[in-house]
C-alpha cells in the first residue's frame, strides 16, 4: 500500500506543550493546581515529556510577555514532584532566559530543555546548550519560525546547534505556515547533515489545520520527536492536537507508548473546560498561518486592535510584512499606534 | 590643538566604527589598533586608515604605550579578557573605556552620569551595552520625576549588526544591561530583553522602554522629562528618535524608540553600533578635555 505503511513500527517520542505553549492561549493564567492536575493526568497517560512554565519560557515573566500568577520555579517544582514517569521540560530563549534561570529550573526538577533561537540565529545559543548538557539535561536546539530559512540554511543552523551539544534539533513551525512538503524538505536536509545519533524533532502550530499532516511528514523525513498539545491548547490556533496525533499514529502503526483513551480524556475532561476561548482556526489565527506571523502575536494583536481601533488582521499582516519575529511583541503596540496615526485614529505626538 | 592619543583594542564591528568617530574628534586621535588575527579585515582596514596595528593582543601594544604617549584605550574585545587588558594598561597610566560587558569599573551613560565620573577620574569606565546606552536615559528620565519600581527594556537588533562576540555571550549582555537599568537608570528592579532579527533589508535598531511607577504617573512632567532627555542623547547620536509614546496605561509608561546610525562602518540600520561607539567617544572626550586643561592628571606609569 501507501508509504504510510512504511512508518509501521517507528518509535516516536511525544512532547506535550499545553502547560507552556498553552499558557499563551490562557494569557499566562494557569494556576499551580491546574498545572499539577493536567501534568499528573498526562503522566498517567504515558506522555514521556511535559513542558511547563510561562509561555515564553525561562525569564518569560515580563511586561513584554505578561506575568503568570506564579514563578517558573514554583510551577516546575510543583509538577516535577508529582511525576511518576514523565520528564519535565522547559523552554529557554537566549536573550530572554539565561543560564542562571536554567540552573534554577534544573534545581527545581526540570530535566529536558528546548533551547530556542530564531531559525537563522543558532549562534546565540552555544553557552546555553553547552550548559544544559553540563547539567545532564536532555537538550534540544529549537529553530523557530523555520519557514523563514530554506532547507540548506536550516541544515546549517541545526549543524551548529549539534556542534554546541544539542542531542535533538527541532524544526519549529512557530507561525503554523508550513505545508508538508516544506517540513519534509527541512527535516530531510537536517537528516543528511546531522550525526546519525542526533535526533530530529518537529513542533507544529495548527493555523492552517496542518499540524497532524506536517507531523506525519516530519516522521517520514526522519523526525523521531513530535511536540503537540492536549486538545491543541497553544498559541494561535494551537499546537498539533496531541490526542489526535496519537490516534493517527496508532492507525499508522507508529509507536508512541501513550494510552490513547486516557489522553483523549485529558483533552476533553480537563483541557477543554480550561479554555478561555475555543482554540481553533478562526479568522485571526488563520491570518497568522497565511501571513507567516508568530502565533503568540494573536492575543496581543486583538488587544491592540481593541485599544487603537485598527483591525487585528491588518496589524498581523503588517507585522508579517515588516518581518517581525518571536519576542517582538512590543512591536505589535508600536505598529498598531503607527497604523492608527496613519488612519487618523490617533493623534501624532 | 593638541589631542589625546588613543589605542583601540578589538578590530571587530565596534572597534572599526570607533576609528571613524575618534578621527572626527577635536580632542582624540586614534593611533593604535590591537587585534589577535594578522589576517583580520579589521586590522587591514585600520592600517588603511593610518593606524599602527598589532596582531599580538594587548601585549603587542604595551611596549609602545609610553613612546607613543597613549593615554586612553578603548576595549571592544570580550568580558573575559577585559580585566587583564585593563590591569596592564592602567599600570602604564592609561585610562580605560570598557565597551565589553565586563563592567569592572563604574557604569557610564553620558547624559545621566558622565560628569560624576570625570570629576572622580575613574581609570576604568564601563559603557554597559548598546541596549543600555539606548534605553537607560529614558528610564532615568522617568525615575528622576517619580520612583520606578520596575523597568524593562526590549532591544531589537538587526542580525547583520551583531558580531560573533556578542552572539556567543548573550547572557553577559543580559546581566550587565539589567543591572545597569537599576544602578544608572534608577529603577529598583531592571530587566533587559534582546531580539536579533534577520529581516532583509535589515531593520533599524528599535528599543521599547517600559517603566512601572510606584504612584500614578504625572503624564505631563514625565513626557517633558523624556523629550528633554531624548534631546540630550541626540547631541551625540542624531538618529535617536521617538517613534511612539509615551503611552500611559495605569502605572505603566511605555516609550517606543528607534536609533539610526551615522553609517560610518555599518549602514544606518546599525544604530546599536553607533550609540555605543558615540557614547564611548563622548565619554573619552570628556576625560580628554579635562586632561588637556590640566584639571585632571593621569597617574604616572608604574615602574615595571
Amino acid at each position: 500500500m501507501s508509504e504510510s505503511n512504511s512508518l509501521k513500527g517507528r518509535k516516536v517520542i511525544l512532547h506535550d506543550m499545553c502547560l507552556r505553549d498553552g499558557m499563551h492561549a490562557k494569557r499566562e493564567q494557569i494556576s499551580i493546581e491546574q498545572m499539577v492536575k493536567v501534568a499528573t493526568a498526562l503522566d498517567a497517560s504515558g506522555v514521556p515529556y511535559i513542558q511547563v512554565t510561562h509561555g515564553a519560557g525561562l525569564g518569560g515573566n515580563s511586561l513584554q510577555h505578561g506575568f503568570a500568577p506564579h514563578s517558573n520555579e514554583e510551577y516546575i517544582s510543583a509538577v516535577a514532584a508529582q511525576m511518576k514517569q514523565a520528564k519535565v521540560s522547559v523552554l529557554l530563549i537566549p536573550g530572554l532566559g539565561t543560564m542562571k534561570e536554567l540552573q534554577s529550573a534544573y534545581d527545581c526538577g526540570a530535566r529536558s530543555v528546548h533551547v530556542a533561537t530564531h531559525c537563522t540565529e543558532a549562534d546565540t545559543s552555544p553557552q546555553h546548550i553547552a550548559f544544559a548538557r553540563k547539567l545532564g539535561m536532555d537538550t534540544s536546539g529549537f529553530l523557530m519560525m523555520a519557514h523563514l530559512n530554506d532547507p540548506a540554511g536550516i541544515a546549517k543552523q541545526g549543524k551548529l546547534m549539534e556542534s554546541y551539544g544539542a542531542q535533538t534539533v527541532y524544526v519549529t513551525d512557530s507561525a503554523g505556515y508550513m505545508l508538508p512538503e516544506d517540513v519534509k524538505a527541512r527535516i530531510g536536509a537536517l537528516r543528511e547533515v546531522l550525526n546519525p545519533e542526533t535526533e530530529i524533532g518537529f513542533h507544529g502550530h495548527h493555523n492552517l489545520g496542518m499540524g497532524i499532516a506536517n507531523s506525519i511528514a516530519a516522521i517520514e523525513a526522519g523526525a523521531s520527536r513530535i511536540d503537540g498539545s492536549a486538545a491543541g491548547l497553544g498559541a494561535g490556533a494551537g499546537n498539533t492536537p496531541l490526542e489526535v496525533f496519537a490516534a493517527v499514529c496508532e492507525r499508522m502503526g507508529i509507536e508512541t507508548g501513550v494510552d490513547l483513551f486516557k489522553l483523549m480524556d485529558v483533552a476533553e475532561d480537563i483541557i477543554v473546560p480550561m479554555m478561555e476561548h475555543v482554540v481553533r482556526v478562526d479568522r485571526e489565527s488563520l491570518t497568522l498561518g497565511y501571513a507567516g506571523v508568530y502565533s503568540t502575536f494573536l492575543l496581543h494583536s486583538k488587544r491592540a486592535s481593541e485599544r487603537f481601533g485598527v483591525p487585528a488582521r491588518d496589524i498581523l499582516v503588517e507585522l508579517g510584512r515588516k518581518k517581525m519575529i518571536g519576542g517582538q511583541e512590543d512591536m505589535i503596540l508600536d505598529t498598531a499606534m503607527t497604523m492608527a496615526k496613519e488612519r487618523g485614529l490617533l493623534k501624532s505626538a | 590643538m593638541k589631542k589625546i592619543r588613543c589605542a583601540l583594542i578589538g578590530s571587530g564591528n565596534i572597534g572599526t566604527d570607533l576609528i571613524y568617530k575618534i578621527q572626527r574628534s577635536e580632542v582624540l586621535e586614534p593611533v593604535w589598533m590591537v587585534g589577535i588575527d594578522p589576517e583580520s579585515e579589521g586590522l587591514a582596514r585600520a592600517r588603511e586608515m593610518g593606524l599602527k596595528t598589532t596582531a599580538e593582543g594587548v601585549d603587542g601594544l604595551l611596549p609602545h604605550v609610553l613612546e607613543d604617549n597613549i593615554q586612553i584605550a578603548f576595549d571592544a574585545t570580550s568580558a573575559y579578557v577585559h580585566a587583564e587588558n585593563s590591569r596592564k594598561l592602567n599600570a602604564l597610566g592609561v585610562l580605560m573605556i570598557d565597551l565589553t560587558p565586563a563592567a569592572i569599573g563604574p557604569l557610564c551613560v553620558p547624559p545621566v552620569n558622565l560628569r560624576q565620573h570625570a570629576d572622580k577620574l575613574e581609570m576604568n569606565v564601563n559603557m554597559i551595552s548598546c541596549a543600555g546606552q539606548a534605553t537607560i536615559p529614558v528610564v532615568h528620565a522617568v525615575s528622576r520625576i517619580q520612583s520606578v519600581g520596575y523597568a524593562e527594556i526590549v532591544a531589537s537588533l538587526a542580525s547583520k549588526s551583531i558580531g560573533p562576540g556578542t552572539r556567543a555571550n548573550l547572557d553577559e549582555f543580559t546581566y550587565t544591561t539589567s543591572n545597569a537599568i537599576e544602578k544608572v537608570g534608577g529603577a529598583r528592579k531592571g530587566k533587559a530583553l534582546a531580539i536579533i532579527n534577520p529581516a532583509e533589508p535589515p531593520m533599524i535598531m528599535r528599543n521599547t522602554i517600559s517603566c512601572l511607577t510606584d504612584d500614578e504617573p504625572d503624564q505631563e512632567r514625565i513626557t517633558a522629562s523624556i523629550l528633554e532627555m531624548i534631546g540630550e542623547v541626540q547631541k551625540y547620536v542624531p538618529g535617536y528618535r521617538l517613534v511612539n509614546g509615551p503611552l500611559f496605561d495605569g502605572n505603566k509608561v511605555a516609550v517606543f524608540m528607534e536609533v539610526a546610525g551615522l553609517g560610518d562602518y555599518l549602514p544606518t540600520y546599525a544604530g546599536n553600533l553607533d550609540i555605543m561607539t558615540a557614547a564611548a567617544t563622548r565619554t573619552a572626550e570628556m576625560f580628554a578635555e579635562e586632561i588637556l586643561k590640566g584639571t585632571i592628571q593621569l597617574p604616572a606609569p608604574e615602574v615595571a
